[in-house]
């Protein structure tokens, strides 16, 4: 747990004021620091750029004018801020669902019983198919005609639902897919955080008379609370990032421009980049809209490294 | 053990055999009903792509008897395969190679530069290269396509990148700029620091060249951690959707999940076809999670926690 912390920590102190060593670490850290160079941190410094022009990849860019023209049109743009209530509800709903179901996940497969490998791979299978794929199968399922769900609720009495079809349940629809994919993506991550809870803290509680659910809240969750800020980190921008289920889901059958309904009910911030940049060829302002989604990933990121330089001791 | 510990031996002793045995198979239970829900949706989308059409309309969930495919029909696959799927698969299996190839080279040099080499920079440098890690794709995929299109002399490119389509619609625009991984330099940085020093040390002594310690010492001793890279790095690539569906333009460069979203617009409600396709696209990955399950949970355990 502690090592929580250490990931930028210096390897041995020799490492500063070393010189330039033999030249080897220079010729063995330039292929990757050039490949990062080049297409990630260039394109996130081209897209600041971008983000103040009008650009429709035929001409060069030219300045906006004024120079915050596509940051103006972001606030007036109401698909946009649609996308922007629709991705931070997709937020709210699978970031905690998330870390319940990765804790609850690993508590149960937190014990040396032979068959738990077999349980973990099967706890762990959506996480590692494609959300093309799941985002598909899905599909099917819900189909207000010929989906295995209506059916299911048919037998019991209940009406149909039209899914992902509704504005009131489309939304609702791709959460609990979203929810079923990724339930054991941070697994393994709280097995590793509990299995390194010290075995004494439990046993002084046994002594204490201390019950199951007072040992989880009172020891369990606040040494966990590290494990808990990364897995929160990781789920929500995983979703800030939702696209590949309206694409699949939601799309009007060739006419990629209407993603996101019905009714804009499950438009988000990543599908309105796309469509912006690769439909309209608006890259300024598609431009704008990364630039405000990397700014609070970064905002987020930063508020999380800070909650995790607090480390627990014990 | 967590069972043991967490049970008073009190408990178990005077309460006898009668409750651990209810725990244990409630369990089970619990566990076996998760697992369902896991795993239901691909069993019955494998079991959909086996069904004809008219199989697919009969079904009744009230009649388990439909359930299975009345006879199990590979139509459905031989039409998928027909349909360019085969170029989709091996247009995946050859980008999910290269890269995972050029990650395991690019994260295994710099990894061990950080890990074991002295240099002015270096904790800087590395804590760079860790801060990517927070860059989601989805913030750099207008500028990079940007980029790729404007290479300069590709694809009909001028010298200052203008006129043509660069490297848009190629292997190396499906590939090179998904080469950077910052991921597997930590990872394997990691790993590094955990191997004993003292081989290295003789080695130094006896005047090998650190390129020598790097190949002939460094990763013959590193396969495991080799291991885990490739196996995340394939499964990543294979899954990858955004980057290739924006970089290819023609049938013959689609990867299998930009074939899968499409086949999704032109066989709308064929249902049979469509869970053909998706098994085509899912089940090679599934294998090989399944023969490398290790590997992904020491990955995950030996990056996330640290991470």
């Amino acid at each position: 747990m502690a090592a929580s912390t250490a990931s930028v920590a210096p390897v041995s102190s020799k490492g500063k004021g070393a010189g330039f060593g033999n030249g080897w670490g220079y010729i063995f850290i330039t292929p990757v620091l050039a490949f990062i160079s080049i297409f990630v941190i260039i394109p996130i410094a081209a897209a600041f750029y971008y983000s103040i022009t009008d650009y429709d990849l035929l001409k060069a860019p030219s300045l906006a004018d004024p120079l915050w023209k596509n940051y103006g049109r972001l606030m007036d743009d109401p698909r946009y801020m649609r996308s922007v209530t629709n991705t931070l509800f997709f937020a709210g709903a699978t970031v905690p669902a998330g870390v319940i179901t990765s804790l609850a996940l690993a508590t149960l497969i937190n014990r040396q019983i032979r068959t738990i490998y077999f349980f973990r791979a099967m706890f762990y299978m959506p996480v590692v198919s494609s959300f093309v794929a799941v985002s598909l199968i899905w599909l099917w399922l819900y189909e207000p005609q010929f989906g295995l769900f209506n059916d299911i609720l048919e037998l019991f009495g209940l009406d149909r639902l039209k899914w992902l079809r509704s504005p009131d349940t489309s939304m609702l629809s791709i959460v609990i897919l979203s929810i079923w994919k990724n339930m054991g993506l941070n697994m393994v991550i709280y097995l590793a955080g509990l299995q390194g809870i010290p075995p004494h803290l439990m046993e002084a509680a046994d002594i204490d008379g201390a019950g199951r659910v007072s040992k989880f809240f009172n020891i369990t969750m606040p040494l966990l609370a590290p494990t808990t800020f990364f897995v929160v980190i990781v789920y929500f921008i995983g979703a800030l990032q939702m696209f590949v289920q309206v694409w699949i889901m939601t799309s009007a059958i060739g006419n990629g421009s209407l993603t996101g309904g019905p009714l804009d009910s499950t438009v988000t911030v990543v599908v309105l980049v796309y469509s912006n940049a690769f439909e309209y060829l608006k890259m300024g302002y598609a431009s704008a809209m990364s630039v405000v989604l990397f700014v609070v990933i970064g905002l987020v990121t930063l508020l999380n490294a800070k909650v995790l330089s607090y480390d627990i001791g014990y | 053990m967590a069972v043991a510990r967490t049970e008073p031996v009190a408990t178990v002793r005077t309460e006898g055999r009668a409750w651990p045995v209810t725990r244990r198979t409630l369990l089970y239970l619990l566990m076996s009903i998760i697992a369902f829900v896991a795993v239901f949706p691909f069993l019955w989308s494998l079991l959909g792509s086996f069904k004809s059409s008219e199989d697919l309309f009969e079904f009744s969930v009230a009649d388990p008897g439909t359930y299975l495919p009345r006879e199990f029909k590979v139509d459905n696959y031989s039409t998928v395969w027909g349909l360019n799927f085969g170029r989709f698969f091996f247009n995946s299996a050859f980008v999910a190679a290269v890269i995972t190839l050029a990650h395991l080279v690019l994260a295994s040099t710099a990894g061990y530069a950080f890990a074991r080499l002295e240099f002015r920079g270096r904790d800087v440098l590395f804590a760079a290269v860790i801060a990517t890690l927070m860059i989601p794709f989805q913030v750099t995929m207008v500028p990079l396509f940007i980029l790729v299109k404007n290479f300069p002399l590709a694809g009909g490119n001028d010298i200052v990148g203008q006129g043509g389509f660069g490297l848009v619609n190629t292997y190396w625009g499906l590939t090179v700029p998904l080469f950077p991984t910052a991921y597997g330099t930590f990872l394997l940085r990691q790993f590094f620091q955990t191997l004993p020093r003292e081989l290295e040390d003789a080695a130094r002594i006896d005047g090998a060249s650190e390129f020598r310690i790097y190949w002939n010492i460094i990763l013959p001793l590193s396969g495991a951690a080799l291991a885990v890279l490739t196996v995340f790095s394939f499964q990543q690539t294979w899954n990858d959707f955004v980057w290739p569906f924006i970089i290819t333009k023609t049938e013959e460069m689609k990867t299998i999940q930009v074939g899968l979203a499409n086949f999704r617009q032109e066989f709308n409600t064929d249902w049979g076809l469509l869970m053909a396709a998706t098994m085509v696209a899912t089940v090679p990955i599934l294998i090989m999670f399944l023969m490398t399950q290790r590997y992904f949970v020491q990955g995950i355990a030996l990056s996330g926690i640290k991470g």
